[in-house]
């Protein structure tokens, strides 16, 4: 890989193709021209044009020249790599040729999509395929790295996504590591009374799952822990998890809740209760959590906060369960795939003062609805207002923080039919209480949905067709004393309305998790410019990352429902176990090479290396890259002040010929 | 501290008491500001909707003589005149299409404008500029137990939101606690459309506006409003009799300019801040200030 040997120059026969990718490429660039101006080109043995380049007809062209003109380089010039050069470099390959020999030239995202006027575009082409063409006589084969993998899966988040991709997993017999932040497994949905459109207690089909995978032999269940560093590549992934301190031997503890009868701290906003009801300082944080073992948080216990305290849990707990010694653990795991199921948050509806939120009791968050919806929640399943009376008249309104250009662009998706499902089960606890649900469009679009919405019409609940404008408490009128003014216009009626309500609940959007970005920095794939994961590609990659062996499913990639958010977990679950279930995997070879001939022993090299694949031999006094680490970012062949470290297949010569190409015109 | 001073049309009739009020009142902060010469009306919300392109013109030309006259900022006291002078730096630095027809306009008078001169409603220049801890350091009468009502009207910050929340704005708020009064920070209302022009086509229509606007600061108990416009300030006070007449209310609240209630905090007198050209009488705000 010395990388200077002369450009075997007079022996290069290269083929040129150039996908029309239907009126992509040559709806913007004159093809005809390029090409019978690449035919010309030195080296250039052929010159072709097709009208879709990757269908099996276009892969074939490349396969026959391969074949019958011994064609030895290859320029493809269609879409982004990150696309198609898989496929190519796969045609290469079946016809004989070493795949590195064949180069993408992106003349769709880099040129015909991005570029408004026809002759422009067709210089543009030119010049990224010349520089292609000046390149690929450089060009060396290269052999794929073929690693071993780690049979072993971590699933991120314990939500309905996470614990459905466990499952399945665990089913091949794989061994699953189910890492949760908080105390128990379950997400947003264990929070939810009933599930729309069909009204099943989310309970009664959630919680079988979750003890499910709480008994699963090949489920490591790692509650109340986080993913601190992760390190390694596809099939080898190592993670640094920590266990957070639960301040309670989880081996002695039955989750009896004796600990939490007797704690003296008894009122700390329950979490999973959004708030309205109230826990103590030890608490399991619903009755059917997975573990079933208690916590005591650090933050309210009197002991923990060095406060005096005479310790009933400790006296009430009958296994002595209760270790205030207790400290967080970090745990090394090794694992060859990880599926991120981090879920989302609710969009915090007092970033929108007009609807009083924070400000009005009796104006609630969606979630809030849900747990004062919910049997065991804080109201026992009454809908009641903050004075324990019940609702003459509920409002609910949509879209809120949802398509809105001041906050979030997008439709979550999901707000439509939960704030129906809400309106439903006012109408069956108070068939007496008014319900106007306030819509910008009903968007039901589900199986069994749009039937959903006719059936809550016919139930006699208001549709009115109108954003909701403000919130207010200034009655104008006798009426409105003491009451809730929801304003808005409706748009069929065409007249401003004033509508009374005594609740006003707040359908908020689905946000990105606060963290998804940094998480995102963690596994080392991206965020969509909507905050949420990124898929490898929007329509037939989407449970994959730009990072090999991480996929993603549920909320975190996008708002969805909870048959979406099972189904994508589904195919998460499949994709990792389509990696983990072969004994190897091949990694790219575009790796870096020190020469220990001219390797100085300077150290630089091995401090910039963000993957730690670069160790310096103490004996010989050079620097040594892990191959298997090497990701191939050429951070070390840019910072060696002798120029030492060469990547295979970004050697110097090759990119200097590539600039030497694009300007040459 | 200096600043170009564009007092907008309003100011030589209805709105007289601004440009008095706000005159006295820098004096008394020690501000300098130099009103721009041969300006012209901003063209106001209306002329936008029928000729849009004439309308940046004539705004501009306000803009091109600022740029011309100095380097200082250009401290606009009037929210519809502020919205409109900003508008126009926004689509001239969007568009460069706007920006040459604009130019081509004022090519015909011998003017240019390069789109940069920065337009700054005067609520920022105080508080963002001169600051709230040296503003509350030039109080010399504290507004202690006046409740005031903010009442920043619909073009204060909306739409762009350069200085506060398009929303929600507080600045007005900070500004009145700063110098010690009891600020009515959420009263509803206080960033909606008092009908604005909508009083001479359709008076019911903004009556309506003004008695939800009243009903929200009287509820909240208000002693005063304080505006930041000519048109709010006419709405609100001139109008408060005939708001009572259609919806049987008995309202009697001052309404004054903000800067005829913080001139007095400053020091500078009643007769100074033009306060006897109000038709509610503030007598009795004045009084309450205590000595």
């Amino acid at each position: 890989m010395s990388g200077e040997e002369e450009a075997k120059m007079p022996e290069d026969k290269i083929a040129v193709y150039f996908c029309h990718c239907g009126s992509n490429i040559a709806g913007k660039v004159d093809v005809d021209k390029v090409v019978a101006w690449a035919a010309e080109q030195p080296n250039v043995t052929v010159a072709r044009e097709y009208k879709y380049m990757c269908s099996d007809p276009g892969q074939d062209l490349i396969k026959d020249d391969i074949q019958k003109l011994g064609v030895n380089r290859v320029v493809v010039a269609a879409c982004s790599p990150t696309m198609h050069e898989p496929t190519f470099r796969k045609a290469a390959s079946d016809a004989g040729l070493n795949p590195y020999l064949l180069q993408m030239a992106n003349v769709r995202e880099h040129c015909s999509w991005v570029t408004e006027d026809r002759d422009e575009a067709t210089e543009k082409a030119m010049r990224i395929l010349n520089a292609q063409i000046h390149r690929l006589p450089f060009n060396e084969a290269l052999d794929p790295i073929e690693v071993p993998v780690n049979p072993a899966v971590m699933v991120v988040g314990g939500g309905i996504a996470g614990i459905e991709a466990a499952l399945k997993l665990s089913a091949t017999g794989k061994k699953v590591y189910l890492v949760e932040k908080k105390p128990s497994i379950g997400g947003h949905m264990a929070m939810f009374d009933k599930t729309f459109p069909t009204l099943d207690c989310a309970a009664c089909i959630l919680t079988p799952k979750m003890s499910a995978a709480g008994k699963d032999p090949n489920i490591e269940m790692l509650a109340y822990s986080e993913v601190e560093e992760v390190e390694g590549y596809v099939g080898n992934f190592k993670v640094k998890v920590r266990k957070k301190a639960r301040f309670v031997n989880t081996d002695t503890c039955t989750g009896c809740g004796a600990c939490i009868e007797a704690c003296v701290v008894r009122k700390v906003p329950s979490e999973f209760d959004q708030g309205l009801g109230k826990r103590s300082a030890v608490y399991i944080p619903f009755p059917q959590a997975v573990p079933l073992r208690a916590t005591i948080d650090a933050a309210n216990c009197l002991t923990l906060k060095g406060k005096k305290c005479k310790q009933p849990c400790v006296t009430a707990c009958g296994p002595g369960a209760i270790d205030f010694e207790q400290q967080d653990e970090v745990l090394d795991l090794e694992v060859g795939a990880i599926i991120m199921a981090t879920g989302f948050e609710l969009w915090e509806p007092d970033q929108d003062p007009r609807y009083g939120y924070g400000k009005l009791d009796n104006v609630i968050s969606s979630l809030e609805f849900e747990r004062i919806s919910n049997a065991s929640g804080p109201t026992g399943g009454h809908i009641v207002c903050k004075n324990g009376e019940a609702p003459k008249s509920v409002a609910i309104l949509h879209c809120i923080g949802s398509r809105d250009q001041n906050h979030q662009e997008f439709c979550s998706r999901v707000c439509c039919m939960y704030s129906l499902k809400f309106s439903h089960l006012i109408k069956e606890h108070l068939p007496d209480t008014e319900v106007y649900e306030l819509y910008i469009d009903m968007r039901c679009y589900g199986k069994g949905y749009e039937e959903f919405y006719r059936r809550l019409m016919d139930e006699g609940v208001h549709m009115v067709r109108g954003r909701a404008a403000e919130v207010t408490d200034l009655a104008m009128s006798p009426e409105e004393e003491g009451r809730l003014i929801v304003k808005t216009e409706d748009t069929l009626l065409g007249i401003v309305r004033r509508i009374p309500a005594d609740m006003v609940i707040l359908s908020s959007g689905l946000s990105p998790a606060k963290d998804a970005k940094e998480v995102s920095q963690t596994f080392g794939f991206g965020c969509s410019g909507n905050g949420f994961f990124l898929e490898r590609h929007p329509k037939l990659e989407p449970v994959s990352t730009v990072t090999d062996g991480i996929f993603i499913a549920g909320c975190c990639q996008y708002p969805k429902d909870i048959p979406d958010t099972v189904a994508q977990a589904g195919a998460a679950a499949a994709c990792a176990l389509a990696l983990v279930d072969n004994p190897t995997v091949k990694v790219e070879p575009t790796v870096s090479y020190i020469d220990p001939e001219k390797c100085c022993g300077c150290h630089i090299c091995v401090s910039v290396c963000p993957h730690t694949a670069i160790q310096f031999n103490e004996e010989k006094k050079v620097a040594e890259v892990i191959t298997a680490a090497c990701k191939g970012c050429g951070v070390c062949v840019a910072a060696c002040g002798s120029n030492v470290p060469q990547q295979a297949g970004y050697l110097d010569n090759q990119i200097f010929a590539e600039i030497e190409g694009a300007m040459a015109l | 501290m200096r600043y170009l001073y564009y007092p907008g049309c309003s100011s030589e009739a209805t709105g007289k008491a601004y440009d008095i009020s706000t005159r006295a009142m820098m004096e008394k902060l020690g501000v300098e500001l130099v009103e721009l010469d041969d300006w012209n009306c901003c063209g106001a919300t209306s002329y936008f909707n029928v000729r849009e392109l004439d309308s940046f013109a004539i705004a501009a030309r306000n803009l091109a003589i600022a740029q011309k006259q100095g380097d200082e900022d250009l401290c606009v006291i009037c929210n519809a005149c502020y919205t409109t002078l900003a508008k126009t730096n926004r689509y001239i630095e969007e568009s460069p299409e706007v920006h040459e027809a604009v130019n081509g306009a004022l090519g015909a008078v011998d003017r240019s404008y390069d789109g940069k001169k920065a337009v700054r409603h005067i609520m920022d220049v105080l508080v963002n500029d001169i600051g709230i801890e040296a503003l509350g350091e030039k109080v010399t009468r504290r507004l202690t137990g006046i409740k005031v009502a903010p009442y920043y009207g619909c073009q204060y910050s909306r739409p762009m939101g350069a200085f506060d929340d398009p929303e929600f704005p507080t600045t007005m708020d900070t500004f009145f606690t700063a110098l010690g009064a009891d600020v009515i920070t959420d009263y509803a209302g206080k960033s909606k459309c008092c009908g604005g022009m909508m009083m001479l086509t359709k008076e019911e229509g903004a009556l309506r506006l003004c008695h939800e606007l009243l009903e929200g600061a009287h509820k909240a108990g208000a002693d005063v409003i304080v505006c930041a416009c000519p048109l709010c300030e006419m709405n609100l006070e001139g109008y408060q009799p005939r708001v009572n007449k259609a919806f049987g209310t008995d309202y009697d609240i001052p309404v004054m300019y903000f800067t005829q209630l913080a001139g007095l905090a400053f020091g500078a007198s009643p007769k100074a801040l033009a306060l006897d050209k109000q038709i509610v009488s503030c007598d009795r705000v004045v009084a309450a200030i205590p000595a």
